[in-house]
């Protein structure tokens, strides 16, 4: 059967997808991701409806917030690639500079100081870190020869663990984690030789001791001591984390049902709105629920991933991986700590868990990864 | 200079990127594919473990506490009831600083030293984790308010409504009702499972009386429900309720008129007052005074209080008319003059003549009678028993011997226990050979006969066991076991006859006109109680020594000790021709039995035949006032 054929057949059909490549191509958008964006998005505001406690006003926050985050969306998905490159050092510098004031003069509540207070408006700028990041080191790898040689990795390696350890001591070990994860991702694209990899590792393992007695807070190694034992501490630490496999395993194969949780509905599951909402998609709907969730986040980090592939310039394609694979610890943390399998550590489950910032920054981060979608006619077109 | 030299490999770095892909693919995969492993183990694998976790969880058992049964009189009125009161408690578990809690509930409740006390007492004693410690009972109107007001300031202290006995007729059946109190230590350590079951929700338990004796009845069933909590305990609903079920109620033979009648006749002495009804046995009065005011033990009696009750000299806290062993002294001549004429010892003609003393043979010792001069030179067993003679006792003693009287007494329940429905009975001294070798180590001498011929010696009585002696001899022989309770939850106890003693008819129309004469003859002891009376009653006096009078001294009471002064006793039953009532009372030094306790008797009797009743005093009304601890705490 030949190409004629084919499209005597199916003539709309193309006509339709010539169409549809067009608008995308004229809004920068990526139909394609903002479906399965909508579909997370509709998903998480059902369960977080029940998490509430049944909240109409907090979905409609909830609503709210999404409703900037698709505006950001959109937003930075107009933003040229060649023009963000350009501003990498720029936004770097700026966000390492209010990542240090934060030390200094941020505000905060539990022990821990995590946001910037600037005329009533209070800002995190380690949320901002979290894109400032990979940006920088995309860009920064970008213009170099890949791989990258050790000065290279060195730099690079500055610019990410720098900025991940000011957050770490703010405290805030979850977007510490997040901000490394980031930059390390980008390394990693970027074609960080293996050898590297394995002493970095082997590094890794070694340092496990001075920083258990040095570097973590009491309440960090708490974390971690609860995740071996959960039962050693039951009222204390141990409740969260107990309460929450308790919910995951009662919901069974297809969960307790909406709002029938007995865990989250009656309180016995703390944070259940946050943190620890897939605790409560668990309990009511079952495993068939968090397959559905992990499968549509599966898809979302395919589609980004088949986006950095089509990229053609390096930049595009580290960024647009780093930032996918960023997504993929987001959840993995989130899904693993709650489970009982990673220690507890504060990272909320994208697009999912209640606040405005995580997700203002998750649907900027989706903008970009459009921005350098659509990017691609007009790079070839420059070279 | 070498990054200029190098050129840009787009397709060198398009496939790094590409390796570099596919391997961070392998490892979404691989990370979620151990998500997935990790919630299948969970939700899958175990799920049988944690839905029974998460049940658990939410659902907690409630016990429902019965209603304690209900006791009334004879005709319905209230002995023992339940009311509601408010209960201010704390759950030590949910207060950060119990003195900082304790600072801030003081100026909205009123919190007594003793109430602390108690307070602190319970909070030592071993408990279920989370379970309420009691602070404060009975809460005013105005102090729940202000508690409430205040919830937010107060964490982990609360207020609850409890069903709590009380007494209405507060102390007058003291002795009979007994008492529920706080389940100690030592009730929980002779619970066994069945029992931790049936008193969980449960707060009190029978301690004395027949509150103790019908503790099983009157407790009822416990109920439960289902409920579903949340994580701070909160019922949120109640999914399913088996309802408790109530105690049975008991029904007395006790009359609260007669109680009454009998306890302000015997106001302001020590002693006791037993009536029973002749054909059934039950128990229609039973009075022991000084008493005390039970309400004081519900809900935990504070050590002050309890010392003050414990340490009294008048011993309110015990039971006379149960527990309290006297001398019958001259109320057992019926008794034994019966003895002698079963045992053909001696007849109704037989005389002795009276001195003023006894002698045994070949003895020098002189055994006295109560009068100095003696009662003439031929004192019968008539004469004998109006007067109370005590030389022709002492002579019927010395024929009779001691087996005879042991065993003829025996049928009457002397030196036995009555079988009544009342716990801690004791079983005074009916003496015997064995009983006298047992005890004391030493033979029967004669002398001992004269002694038991009129109730003094070794021979001890409670005054119960004289009624139901008194209502065996009113009744010809068959004695009936003594009742205090006339039905358990609407199911009658049937009278019980506990033996039957055949005697020539004769002999009891003789005895019994003897102790009807003893009232109404003009030389009968007790005749002062005759006056006015348009019936015939029956009886026998007492007095009963306390110290022994040495050989050659008299009995002067100006010089005795009060508390040494001998007991006055009567016996007696009513209508003499048709018994119906037979009362026994004992006044302790009350010194004569005539003038004392034989007075007492007959108000009784005049209540029960005629509905002569005293009326209620002042502080005898029932009560309808407060029950906490602080204000009965004075009025002791």
């Amino acid at each position: 059967m030949s190409n004629q054929d084919f499209l005597r057949r199916l003539p709309t059909t193309g006509q339709d997808l010539r169409r549809r490549a067009r608008i995308q191509q004229r809004l920068h958008l990526d139909f394609a991701l903002i479906f399965l964006l909508l579909l997370v998005t509709v998903y998480g505001l059902i369960v977080l409806y029940s998490a509430s406690g049944q909240s109409a006003s907090s979905v409609q926050r909830q609503g709210i917030y999404f409703l900037v985050g698709y505006i950001a969306m959109f937003t930075a998905a107009q933003v040229p690639v060649h023009v963000l490159r350009r501003m990498a050092p720029w936004a770097y510098a700026v966000g390492a500079v209010l990542v240090l004031l934060v030390l200094w003069i941020g505000v905060g509540a539990k022990g821990a100081q995590r946001w910037l207070s600037i005329g009533g408006f209070r800002f995190q700028p380690s949320e901002f870190m979290k894109l400032a990041v990979p940006i920088a080191v995309a860009a920064y790898f970008g213009q170099r020869l890949l791989p990258p040689r050790f000065k290279h990795v060195v730099v690079a390696l500055l610019l990410t663990v720098v900025p991940a350890v000011l957050i770490a001591r703010q405290p805030d070990l979850g977007t510490a984690l997040l901000v490394a994860a980031a930059g390390l991702m980008v390394l990693f694209f970027a074609g960080l030789p293996w050898r590297y990899i394995a002493i970095a590792f082997g590094a890794v393992l070694l340092s496990i001791w001075p920083l258990w007695q040095f570097v973590l807070h009491d309440y960090q190694k708490r974390r971690v001591l609860t995740l071996l034992d959960p039962e050693s501490d039951r009222l204390g630490a141990g409740w969260n984390i107990i309460q929450s496999k308790t919910a995951i395993g009662s919901g069974g194969t297809s969960g307790k049902g909406w709002l029938q949780g007995t865990q989250s509905q009656l309180d016995f599951l703390p944070e259940g709105h946050t943190d620890f909402i897939i605790a409560v998609l668990a309990e009511e709907f079952g495993l068939l629920g968090v397959l559905i969730l992990l499968g549509l986040y599966a898809l979302i980090i395919a589609r980004g991933m088949a986006i950095a592939r089509k990229s053609q310039d390096s930049f595009g394609r580290l960024l647009a991986g780093g930032l996918s694979m960023t997504f993929f610890v987001y959840v993995f943390v989130n899904v693993g700590m709650v489970s009982g399998l990673l220690p507890v550590v504060g990272v909320p489950l994208p697009l999912v868990s209640q606040g405005g910032t995580a997700v203002v920054t998750l649907m900027t981060g989706f903008g970009i990864l459009m921005a350098i979608a659509t990017e691609r006619r007009r790079v070839t077109r420059h070279i | 200079m070498s990054e200029s030299h190098r050129f840009k490999d787009h397709h060198r770095e398009e496939r790094i990127f590409f390796v570099r892909t596919v391997i961070a693919g392998v490892f979404v995969v691989l990370g979620l594919a151990l998500l997935i492993a990790r919630y299948y183990s969970l939700q899958v694998i175990n799920h049988q473990d944690y839905a029974t976790r998460s049940d658990r969880n939410r659902i907690h058992v409630q016990p429902i506490p019965p209603t304690r049964g209900l006791i009334y009189d004879r005709s319905g009125e209230l002995l023992a009831g339940n009311r509601p009161i408010y209960i201010l408690s704390l759950v030590p578990e949910r207060i950060p600083d119990l003195d900082h809690t304790l600072e801030r509930l003081k100026p909205l409740v009123n919190i007594n030293p003793s109430d602390l006390e108690k307070f602190y007492d319970q909070l030592q004693q071993p408990r279920k984790p989370f379970e309420a410690v009691p602070l404060r009972y009975q809460l005013s109107e105005a102090e729940i308010a202000r508690v409430a007001v205040n919830e937010f300031l107060l964490e982990g202290v609360e207020v609850e409504a409890q069903l709590v006995r009380y007494y209405p007729q507060q102390e007058l059946f003291a002795h009979s009702i007994g008492y529920v109190g706080r389940i100690s230590q030592s009730d929980l350590a002779r619970f066994d499972e069945d029992d931790l079951r049936r008193y969980s929700g449960t707060h009190s338990i029978g301690k004395n009386g027949l509150e103790a004796q019908y503790e099983q009845e009157l407790l009822g069933e416990v109920g439960n429900q289902y409920v579903e909590t949340n994580a701070r305990g909160r019922i949120l609903r109640v999914l399913s309720r088996v309802d408790p079920k109530p105690g049975a109620d008991l029904e007395l033979h006790l009359d609260l008129n007669l109680q009454r009648t009998a306890a302000q006749a015997l106001e302001g002495m020590r002693g006791a007052v037993v009536a029973l009804d002749v054909k059934t046995g039950g128990v229609l009065a039973a009075v022991s005074l000084p008493s005390f005011n039970p309400n004081l033990f519900v809900t935990g009696i504070s050590f002050a209080d309890y010392r003050a009750l414990n340490q009294s000299k008048d011993l309110p806290l015990y039971n006379r008319f149960l527990q309290g062993q006297y001398p019958p002294a001259s109320t057992i001549k019926s008794i034994i003059g019966l003895a002698g004429l079963h045992h053909n010892v001696v007849d109704a003609e037989h005389w002795v003549r009276d001195p003023g003393y006894y002698q045994l043979p070949n003895s020098s010792r002189l055994y006295r009678d109560w009068r100095r001069s003696g009662h003439g030179p031929r004192v019968d067993m008539m004469q004998a028993m109006v007067e109370s003679c005590d030389v022709y006792y002492y002579d019927l003693g010395h024929r009779l011997g001691v087996d005879a009287m042991h065993s003829f007494g025996s049928r009457f329940g002397l030196g036995q226990l009555t079988g009544i429905d009342l716990p801690s009975e004791r079983r005074g001294i009916w003496p015997s050979r064995e009983w006298k070798r047992g005890a004391r180590g030493s033979a029967w001498f004669p002398g001992d006969n004269l002694n038991m011929a009129i109730g003094q010696g070794y021979a001890l009585t409670t005054p119960l066991q004289l009624a139901v002696s008194t209502a065996t001899l009113a009744n010809r022989g068959k004695r009936m076991l003594p009742q205090v309770v006339r039905s358990v939850g609407g199911v009658e106890r049937p009278p019980i006859v506990a033996d039957y003693l055949e005697v020539d008819d004769k002999h009891w129309e003789f005895m019994l006109s003897a102790m009807e004469n003893t009232v109404h003859s003009q030389r009968g002891t007790a005749r002062r109680i005759a006056a006015g009376a348009d019936y015939r009653m029956g009886g026998k006096t007492g007095t009963a020594q306390v110290v022994a009078i040495a050989q050659g001294e008299s009995y002067d009471s100006d010089t005795l000790y009060e508390r040494h002064r001998d007991h006055a006793l009567f016996v007696g039953y009513a209508p003499a021709d048709d018994p119906q009532i037979a009362v026994a009372v004992i006044v302790e030094n009350g010194e004569s039995g005539a003038t004392v306790a034989a007075p007492i008797a007959r108000k009784v009797f005049d209540a029960y035949l005629r509905q002569q009743y005293a009326q209620p005093l002042p502080h005898q009304e029932p009560l309808a006032g407060l029950i906490g601890g602080q204000r009965l705490g004075g009025s002791r």
